[in-house]
């Protein structure tokens, strides 16, 4: 009986330990999140949402911060979005188990441990000075572009993947051509799903900031990017600037809470959203 | 072989077929005859389903296959490289194992394989749509429904949809590979008898591994063990006196 | 026949869209890895390598003279990464059997999406929680003047890492076949004995795997080190010193400094060795996961 009731006594601290580390992640979460809904949600008002920072940014809103990621996550959408499907159809639907195919997914997941830095010097040297896009929005969206190309290839590989190969094989056996059958019997079921996941990534990629701090966002800028050739301000950059750069930063501290809320408003919105999505569209296929 | 004055439609010829270095068809040779009912039975794994997939080129979709020897489509060598494997699929059509309908409509599934070939006109589509469910003896269970998801419909209506899918591109030849394997007693019933009326027009191939269902629904019977055909012949002879020890064991249910 | 033709041509032209657009992964990783190559190769005409690698000073915009010693900041990456790994493996597998061993599966479905939030919260807002919320907690434990240190950016680069080895852990430990683990529990083993001697060595490869990625992640963070280490360039000689990890020297440097400047090239150079560094560990990371899939195939 004796060395059951230690085995019992093991399990029991054991199991505790592993509830602990899960308590304790659960908490720095919920720290984090309660931080800042409480000192941020003070300071939001229509105001902070609508107006630009006054008086060297210590006063005023971050509406220009506000536009500027969503701007550049457009630019991001536009170039990562089509690319990321496409690649993700080649992978999936036409490439054979060769070399090359492997060296492709070899690549592909290579590219995504590829520090977020690194690619805004790539943006630098690619972007700003061989293509002279100049630092602008358009290069930091580019920049931005690239590094969600392997999240984005892979998610719409996934919901390629949850396409039953019985609707291809009965596309091709009705006489169909293998784009036909890409077309008209693979894809309208997978996009859904393929846009879900790259929603996922291009979240990621607004709450970026190293990538953009020197292929375009802008310390502070009195007026609103006017084309894609204009730098821009970001919502990541301004609260890095508004937490560590500011002459004034104890002072601005409850605008950085506010850009903070706004941030992580925006980036969990976006991604609870896609995950909310998926997980329907899951059950929807079961 | 007494059918003789029946023309053959596909031919066979030594065929070999490997998945990589494993060697799935060996030497197979077989006729199957315009207007009759070939069958194909044989223990799981005998490689019954390697073949039929081959009439239709639809192993070209699996990595690392290879295929010698010939099949002939009305004479023609079907892996001749000037061959359009599209239209070679049109020409035989294939109705598979589970019931695969397309999570579309009704109608939009039997008129799929008219659109991807061009067809537009509406009065035209509904014409083939007709024709086709009647073909496959399920106009009059879902006449009224046409515009309801495919996956609405029960598994052997389903597949019968199947069936009048692959009739409506107007085939010369129609595979099945094991199609009442995931269906019901009442509706295999059924499919069987479309199966006999589809013979009127068509050439069909049937793999099975119910050997009453082959004895029901066939003309001639090829018996196939460990990728190798053991015997091929008229149907009822298979059946009451085979030449083969191996295929008598196999149809008086000594194992497999 | 003409018709078929003009088809096939067509088929073929897609395809080979296709396929550009994915063979556009191997061009990235090319250009990146080029890119920085030749932008540092003219660092190299002012500074020797050797220098470069091994002395501890960091000082390009000296007036005297320029000097380019990297070794401070690859010590300080490590330093945090290391006390990233020290506090984020044990964490992180301990989750991880939570989710796949201990929690009842309602419990793992609330909590496997609440982990994917933690991994969405942008790092400069981690950056920014670790400057107001841990550092003056550092600064009060250890008796330290403000908490911005190595330890501050060992717990944030934790926290980064956590979500990436949780998941990849539960799912290693998911694919330990269901019959290891009922034979060891018919044979009298508690569950406790079951995880701890069965699926978690059997699930070991996966986990160490994911444990390289989280590291490989942890090296290449930059904003949430840059926001709580204090950036001090003087070499490190413990947690409690104020650190500058080469991650955060590229932001803090490449926006003051003209461009095409041996600094400028420098700057670059860093970018390589970083790359290089992360690289090499996703790719051991990579090698390990895919040994491991292959024999469970």
């Amino acid at each position: 009986m004796k060395p059951a009731a230690r085995k019992k006594i093991i399990q029991v601290i054991g199991f505790l330990a592993l509830r602990a580390a899960m308590f304790l992640v659960l908490a720095i979460l919920l720290l984090f999140l309660y931080d800042i809904g409480k000192k941020g949600g003070g300071v939001i008002s229509w105001e902070f949402l609508s107006q630009a920072p006054r008086r060297g940014m210590t006063e005023g809103g971050i509406f220009p911060a506000i536009f500027g990621t969503f701007l550049v996550t457009v630019i991001t959408a536009v170039l990562s979005v089509p690319l990321g499907m496409c690649a993700a159809i080649y992978l999936n639907e036409y490439a054979k188990q060769t070399g090359l195919t492997r060296l492709i997914r070899l690549s592909i997941r290579n590219l995504s441990g590829v520090p977020s830095i690194v690619y805004g010097l790539f943006g630098v040297i690619l972007f700003v000075n061989v293509l002279r896009f100049g630092t602008s929005v358009l290069s930091a969206g580019l920049t931005l572009g690239l590094m969600t190309l392997p999240w984005t290839i892979t998610a719409s590989e996934e919901a390629l993947k949850t396409i039953p190969n019985a609707y291809r094989e009965g596309a091709l056996a009705l006489g169909a051509t293998k784009w036909q059958m890409i077309r008209t019997n693979v894809l309208p079921y997978a996009v859904p799903g393929m846009l879900t996941g790259t929603v996922l990534g291009l979240a990621r990629a607004a709450g970026e900031t190293a990538p953009i701090l020197f292929t375009g966002a802008a310390f502070y800028l009195p007026f609103l990017p006017k084309s894609l050739g204009d730098q821009f301000m970001a919502l990541p950059y301004h609260l890095y600037i508004m937490a560590t750069q500011h002459h004034a930063i104890l002072q601005v501290r409850p605008l950085a809470y506010g850009t903070a809320l706004v941030l992580i408003v925006l980036v969990l919105g976006m991604n609870m959203t896609a995950v909310v999505v998926r997980y329907r569209l899951r059950r929807k296929q079961r | 072989m007494s059918s003789a004055e029946t023309a053959s439609k596909i031919q066979a010829r030594n065929l070999d077929f490997y998945y990589g270095d494993v060697r799935a068809l060996k030497n197979v040779t077989i006729d199957c005859y315009d207007r009759k009912v070939t069958a194909i039975i044989g223990p799981s794994g005998c490689g019954k389903s390697t073949f039929i997939r081959t009439l239709n080129r639809m192993n070209d979709v699996i990595a690392g296959t290879r295929v010698e020897g010939t099949i002939l489509l009305d004479g023609k060598d079907i892996n001749a490289p000037d061959v359009d494997v599209v239209e070679l699929r049109r020409r035989v059509g294939m109705v598979f194992q589970k019931p695969n309908p397309f999570p579309k409509s009704i109608f939009d599934n039997i008129a799929y394989g008219l659109r991807i070939n061009g067809l537009r006109d509406r009065r035209k589509l509904e014409e083939t749509v007709e024709r086709s469910l009647r073909g496959a003896a399920l106009w009059e269970e879902v006449k009224d429904r046409l515009d309801e998801n495919a996956f609405a419909l029960s598994g052997g209506q389903q597949q019968r949809l199947c069936i009048a899918r692959s009739l409506a591109v107007e085939p010369e030849v129609i595979l099945f590979d094991e199609p009442c394997s995931a269906i019901d007693p009442i509706a295999t019933a059924k499919v069987e008898d479309l199966i006999e009326d589809l013979k009127k027009s068509y050439t069909v191939v049937i793999v099975t591994h119910n050997m009453q269902q082959a004895a029901r629904v066939s003309d001639f019977t090829a018996f196939m063990m460990l990728g190798e055909l053991v015997e091929f012949d008229v149907t009822e002879k298979i059946f009451t006196n085979p030449a083969n020890k191996l295929t008598e064991d196999y149809v008086t249910g000594r194992f497999g | 026949m003409r018709k078929k033709k003009w088809k096939n041509l067509k088929e073929a032209a897609i395809k080979a869209f296709f396929f550009t657009c994915g063979i556009l992964a191997i061009l990235v990783l090319i250009g990146i890895f080029l890119t920085l190559l030749l932008t540092a190769i003219p660092a190299f005409r002012e500074i020797k390598i050797s220098e470069f690698l091994t002395s501890t000073h960091w000082d390009p915009t000296s007036p005297e003279k320029a000097e380019y010693g990297l070794l401070s900041m690859i010590v300080s990456t490590l330093m945090v990464t290391v006390g990233a790994m020290l506090l984020a493996v044990p964490i992180g597998i301990g989750v991880a059997a939570y989710l796949s061993d201990v929690a009842h599966w309602r419990v793992r479905e609330i909590l496997k999406p609440v982990i994917e939030i933690l991994a969405g919260i942008p790092s400069v807002v981690v950056g920014f929680l670790g400057l107001v919320l841990f550092g003056p907690a550092i600064a009060k434990i250890f008796h330290t003047g403000n908490g911005l240190n190595a330890v501050n950016g060992s717990v944030l680069l934790a926290i980064m890492s956590l979500p990436t080895i949780i998941s990849i852990s539960e799912d290693s430990l998911n694919a330990v076949p269901r019959a290891y683990s009922e034979a060891s529990l018919a044979l009298g083993a508690s569950p406790w004995q079951t995880l701890f001697r069965v699926k978690l060595p059997a699930a070991l490869s996966g986990i160490i795997a994911a444990c390289m990625l989280g590291m490989g992640r942890a090296i290449g963070e930059t904003m949430t080190v840059l926001m709580v280490t204090g950036n001090a360039r003087a070499f490190p000689h413990g947690f409690l010193n104020s650190v500058r990890t080469m991650t955060a020297n590229i932001a803090i440097e490449l926006g003051e400094v003209p461009y095409f400047t041996t600094h400028y090239y420098a700057l670059f150079a860093i970018g390589l060795v970083l790359f290089i560094m992360t690289f090499a560990v996703n790719l051991a990371a990579d090698v390990v996961l895919r040994k491991y899939q292959e024999r469970e195939q």
